[in-house]
Formats: C-alpha cells, structure tokens, sequence
C-alpha cells in the first residue's frame, strides 16, 4: 500500500475545485500579461535609462530595440565613452504603460539616471512623457509614432525620433495617389484599438477623404487579436477597392499571413509596417504598398558599416528598430559632447538649436524646435517578386526617399496650423 | 442579407472553435484525471510551433506537422514522470507554481534557441485560398485543420469510451479510491494522458504556425484561451469542452460581426456569465475528489 501513497488515486487530498480555478485564473492571466526579462546592464557613469517593450505584441521589436541601443552604447564606450565617462545603459522590459510610468519614476529617482530614452508603444510614451515633465527630466521617444505625442501631449522635456503617423500616412498616401488606389475608391480601413492605431487611423481617413476616397468600413481591432478570419469575412461582405491597415506591431503580421490563407482578391496597403513584421510573415504572404523609416539597402556609407557591424556581432540584418535605437543613442551623446554636459536645460538647448544629426540616411535630420519631432527622410516599399532576390531579408523592395531631395525636410510633416504643440 | 452575414460568421466561428478545441481538451483531461492545471500547456503549444518549423525546413510541411506533435508528446512522458507526477497528491498551489515556472523556462529556452524575433513560417501554395460553398466562404487551410481537430476528437472520445484504457481512465476521474481499491494503479494511464494532451497542444501550435505569429510568448497567448474554454465547459466533461470551445468561436464571431472592438473581450464577458449562472461549467460533473 505504501506505493499507493505516490499514486494518482490519491488525488483526493486535492483542496476544492474552487481554489484551484481561483489560483489558476489568476496564474493564467499573470501569464498573458507576460514577464519583465531582467538585463544586464554595464558599469559607467554616464546613466541612461532604457525602457522598451520586451513582451506582449510589440515585445518582438522591442528585442530588436535592445540589440541597437546595446551596440550603440558599446561601440561608444569601446571609443572611451562620452566626455571621457563610460555610458552605462539599463534597459528594461516597460511591459505596459502603467509600469511603464512606474518604472520612469524609479529610473530617475532611485537609479537616477540621466536621462530617459526607448519606448515602441506610444501609450506608454504618453505616460512617460508625463513623468519626465513632473521630473523636469529629458526623455528620447524613440519608437512611438501617435501624432497626440508631438500634439496635443507634447511637451519641452520629450523629443521624438521615429517618423509620426501623419508622415507615414503622407509617404505611404503618395505612393496610393499615383497607382489610382484613392480616388473615387472605396476604402475598408482595420485599425489597432490604442491610442497609436486611433491616431493612425484619423490621419489616413483625412487623407483619404481629401483625396477623393470614401472609407465605407473601419474596424477596431484589440492588440491581443490573433484570428482575423471574421474581420476578413466582413471585408468579403462590403466588397472594398482597397483595404488600408493601421495595424500595429503582431497584429500586421498576423492580418497579412491571413490575408494569404484566405487569398482575397482586393489590394492591401498598410499606414504603419515594421520589416521585422514583414520578414515575420514569411516570403509570399505580403503584397501591397508600406511605408517605412529606413531600410538595411539605403545606399549611404554609414549604413553600410551599420550593417555589417550588426551582422558581424548578432549574426543577422537589422531591422528598423534595431536601427533607430542605433542613431538615437549616438545623436544623444552627439549632444552631451557638443554641450560637455548631461544637464536637461543645456541638452534641450542643443537639440532645439536644430543641429544636424547623421542618421545613415543620404540626408541629415534635425529636431524641429517648437515641437520636438525630429525631420528626416521617409521611404515606401512594394514587394520583390519571387526568384529576383537570393537572402530573405531583401525581399522588399524599397523607392526612393520622400520627400525628394530637392523638397524640405518638414514637406510631410504636420504644419505649425496642424498640429497644436505648445510648450509650458 | 444581414442574417446570412451572420450565419457566415457563426460558422466561421465553429470553425475556430475546433482549433481551440485541438488545446483546451488536452488541458481538461489532464486536470480531470491528475487534478493539476497544467500551466505549461502553452509551452508545449509553442513548442509544436517552434519544432515543426524546425522540421519543415528539412522535410516539408506535412512532415512538421506529423513529426513535431510526437516528438511533444515524448517530451511530455518525461514531463509526467519527472514533474508532474510529485505533485498530484501536494497542495494544488505547488503544481500551479511548478508548471507556471515550466512555461517561463520554456518561454526563455525558445528565446535562447531561435531568438525573439518572430520566425516566418508559411504553409504550401496549394493549401492557400479558400473555397465558397453556397455562399459561405472558407479558407481551404482552416477545413483541413477543422478535419484534423474533428478527427482527433472523434479518436480520443473512442479510446476514452471504447477502450479498456478509457474505461479506467474514467472510472479514475470519478472514484480515484475505488480504482485504487480494485488494484489498478492510474500512474501509467496517467503518463499517456499528459502524452496526448501536450501532443494535442502541439499539433494545435504545428498547425497554427502558417496563420498566426510564431513567437515565444505564443504559448501564454493560449493559456489564457484555453483556460477560458475548459471554464465555461465544465471540469471533467469531454463534450463540455467540445461545446465551449465552439461557443467561444462563435460568441466571438458574432460580437465582431456587431461590435469589432469588443471580440477579444466577449470570451472572458461569455465566462463571467457561465461562472455566475452555472458555476460548475455548461456541463461540468460533480466529481467528487474536487468538491
């Protein structure tokens, strides 16, 4: 008998089914909201805190984040850091954007770290954001794209590196305007349900109904969605010219593989697509028309030794947000070693003096002064046909910069009468 | 016009009830017959995931779809008998905490083996497109996964019913001490059980795999899912299961069809209702060790 101690049979000893559905409730939904990934961080006295998405459907490029700023930093200090001082970056998981709050609060109180930089989810920027100013504290946006942020919510202490929605809508709009997928057209918009796909979507329909367009169909689809199959049922249903995404992070990878399963006959273009959102789609799943901020093909030296520097160290092609995080790190030490200095006032001085930054583009960007956002090229991609390229990672195809190189840098950003910036 | 929409998407949503049905019944039966929720179920639903991948490119499609499954559920022999089985007779909070920590460790293996970025992953050409059948319209690839979850449905219900095996499989779920007094011990019937659920949840993430995202943190994605399908089904009960993981496809078919924004939210507003009306599930049992 004593074996049967051991046995199944004794499950009797269980507590109530009640307290095992409590526990296991609460463990599964602590499993859905994911866990931080802890990181090292190096020694140095130069504190920058980093605070990207490393789980939930943004926390596939926030991987990509870390793996830029981690280089940037390294290569830094590797050249004797900046001012003489090393940099000493920590990065953590910003998980949503409550903790994300949480998290700013603790880096420049406990850690205190010299400025604050990162973020993808421009909800959680927007809380940042808020941070910093109570702080009075510099904060680099590097990721988020809501047009709000540069707006309504703008304020002095946070600058903007990624292109906004309303660029990304103008890039990608102009490619549309010339293949006649605008005027006259019927247009069934998906849209990601927080507060970038909302801005995301606005911009676009105001593109679209300026241009001639009619949008008969716009979804809001919650970030946790895997299964389009019922939002593509309704698509068949309204029988659209074009479907526009504004999706964001998983979901655009998830739609576009499914888009594919179910092989619907109508155009898809999308305002908002990472490469890493491309790439993880798979070859022959994605068609249409794609904006994007830079591309590992753009001709310029400095990208070139970008790229190959990341193959060399991570064995793979970088993808834009590996890139981003990249520069921005080398723009704010570009600032600390013009001003000799990690003070908030002095660091806000320069970048709104709008100095020039090398962002491996052929042209040089700038923060715009009165609202903080940065000015640089932007690009559309199409797909390469099968067969006309050899790695995977090339299988986009990119046009060449908007705006052209004889326009201003600011031709498609929101104009001062647009956007309702004001500094306190 | 407007009903049929409607019908299109009930449909539509029976349909995704079958895959879920592929996850949450392997998640059931190991709570059934071992009283341990099984946490890392996820994992070993990324795992399918991630292995079939790994196959195909060797040996196609078919191959990982056929080859990653066993190769889970081999993984899950070693799981039951190393893991699991300390834990059936401990308090349920330990087997929650263990197999909790299984999915985080599982999560981060993949993380260190394949990366965290998303692996692309497509299915042959001649799987995509979908068909129209009467006026519904199908994705060609979803009836294929719809006839595999029918089939592993109807062979799981035979060996439960039908079979030697299931007879005491059963009989354990009910009086636990009566089989123990007739002198069968439940431990080996308990090792297939867990062999096939975590087989099942793989087969479920091989299948996924060219639809959805392939990402480490696709097994927590499912958890909760499946979670909320055996909830609503009722503990113990095989066709429970079955009616829940339909209903959740179809209540959420129906929600997008009137309001997109709420669909992710109607399965977890469909629970809350279950639990009040019913707090047992649809068609839960009373069993009597869990009362």
């Amino acid at each position: 008998m004593s074996k049967d101690n051991k046995d199944v049979s004794s499950t009797r000893a269980i507590a109530g089914r009640r307290r095992v559905l409590k526990a296991g409730a609460g463990m599964a939904g602590a499993l859905a909201l994911g866990f931080p990934a802890i990181v090292r961080s190096q020694a140095g006295p130069i504190k920058i805190g980093h605070l990207t998405p490393l789980t939930g459907f943004l926390g596939a490029l926030g991987g990509w984040a870390q793996l830029g700023i981690k280089m940037a930093a390294e290569e830094i200090n590797a050249s004797g850091g900046i001012n003489g001082r090393q940099i000493d970056l920590i990065s953590e998981d910003s998980v949503n954007p409550a903790t994300a709050a949480t998290k700013a609060q603790r880096m420049y109180e406990r850690d205190k770290v010299d400025v604050l930089m990162g973020e993808i989810n421009s909800a959680s920027a927007k809380t940042i954001m808020q941070v910093a100013e109570r702080n009075q504290r510099l904060f680099m946006s590097i990721g988020p794209r809501s047009d709000a942020l540069r707006g309504a919510n703008c304020n002095r202490y946070t600058f903007h590196v990624d292109i906004p929605v309303t660029v990304m809508v103008n890039a990608e709009g102009q490619g549309l305007l010339r293949e006649g997928l605008i005027k006259g057209k019927r247009i069934y918009a998906l849209t990601s349900d927080y507060l970038f796909g909302h801005d995301l979507a606005k911009a676009a329909k105001k593109f679209v109904t300026a241009n001639g367009g009619t949008v008969i169909g716009d979804e809001l689809i919650a970030t946790s969605a895997t299964d389009f199959s019922p939002y593509l049922l309704k698509i068949r249903q309204a029988k659209p010219d074009l479907i526009a995404t504004n999706l964001g992070g998983n979901q655009v990878t998830n739609f576009v593989k499914q888009y594919a399963e179910f092989g619907l006959p109508y155009p898809v273009a999308g305002f908002n697509l990472n490469t890493a959102d491309a790439w993880a789609a798979g070859a022959g799943n994605l068609g249409g028309i794609w904006p994007t901020v830079w591309h590992h093909e753009i001709d310029t030296p400095g990208t070139k030794a970008f790229v190959a520097a990341f193959r060399k160290k991570y064995g793979k092609t970088p993808e834009n947000h590996a890139w981003i995080e990249y520069v921005s790190l080398k723009v704010m030490a570009q600032a600390m070693t013009a001003t000799k200095s990690t003070d908030t006032s002095k660091l806000i001085a320069y970048f709104e003096s709008e100095a020039k930054f090398d962002l491996l583009k052929p042209r040089m960007g700038y923060f715009r002064s009165w609202d903080h956002q940065m000015m640089q090229e932007a690009y559309t991609f199409t797909v390469r046909k099968p067969g006309t390229y050899k790695e995977a990672w090339d299988f986009l195809q990119f046009s060449a910069a908007i705006p052209a190189a004889d326009q201003p840098l600011e031709l498609l950003a929101p104009t001062k009468a647009e956007n309702p910036c004001t500094f306190k | 016009m407007q009903l049929l929409f409607l019908l299109e998407q009930v449909v539509n949503g029976l349909v995704l009830g079958g895959y879920y049905l592929l996850i949450a019944l392997g998640l059931s039966l190991i709570f059934s017959v071992g009283g341990v929720v099984n946490l890392a179920h996820g994992a070993f639903y990324a795992l399918g995931a991630y292995l079939s991948i790994a196959v195909a490119k060797h040996l196609g499609f078919g191959a990982g779809v056929v080859i990653s499954p066993i190769a889970v559920a081999l993984l899950g022999i070693l799981f039951e008998r190393f893991i699991l089985r300390r834990f059936y007779t401990a308090d349920p909070i330990l087997s929650l905490l263990v197999t909790f920590g299984l999915a985080l460790v599982t999560e981060q293996l993949i993380r260190i083996i394949w990366g965290a970025s998303p692996l692309p992953a497509s299915m042959p050409s001649a799987l995509k497109g979908s068909v129209v059948l009467g006026d519904f319209l199908f994705s060609r690839y979803r009836l294929l996964l719809l006839a595999v979850a029918a089939l592993v449905l109807v062979g799981i219900w035979l060996l439960l019913n039908k079979t030697s095996f299931g007879r005491v499989v059963r009989a354990g779920i009910q009086r636990p001490d009566m089989v123990a007094a007739l002198g069968i011990r439940l431990q080996p019937y308990m090792t297939v059980i867990v062999m096939l659920g975590v087989g099942m949840a793989a087969l479920g993430g091989a299948l996924f795999a060219p639809i959805a995202l392939v990402h480490p943190a696709m097994g927590a994605e499912i958890i909760a899912v499946a979670f909320v399908v055996v909830v609503i089904g009722g503990l113990g009960s095989f066709w429970g299961v079955v009616l829940a993981a339909l209903l959740v496809g179809v209540v959420r078919g129906i929600t997008i069809h009137f309001l997109p924004a709420a669909g992710e939210a109607s399965m977890f507003v469909l629970m809350f209702l279950v639990l009040l009306l019913r707090p047992r599930g649809l068609l839960g049992e009373r069993i009597e060790k869990f009362e």
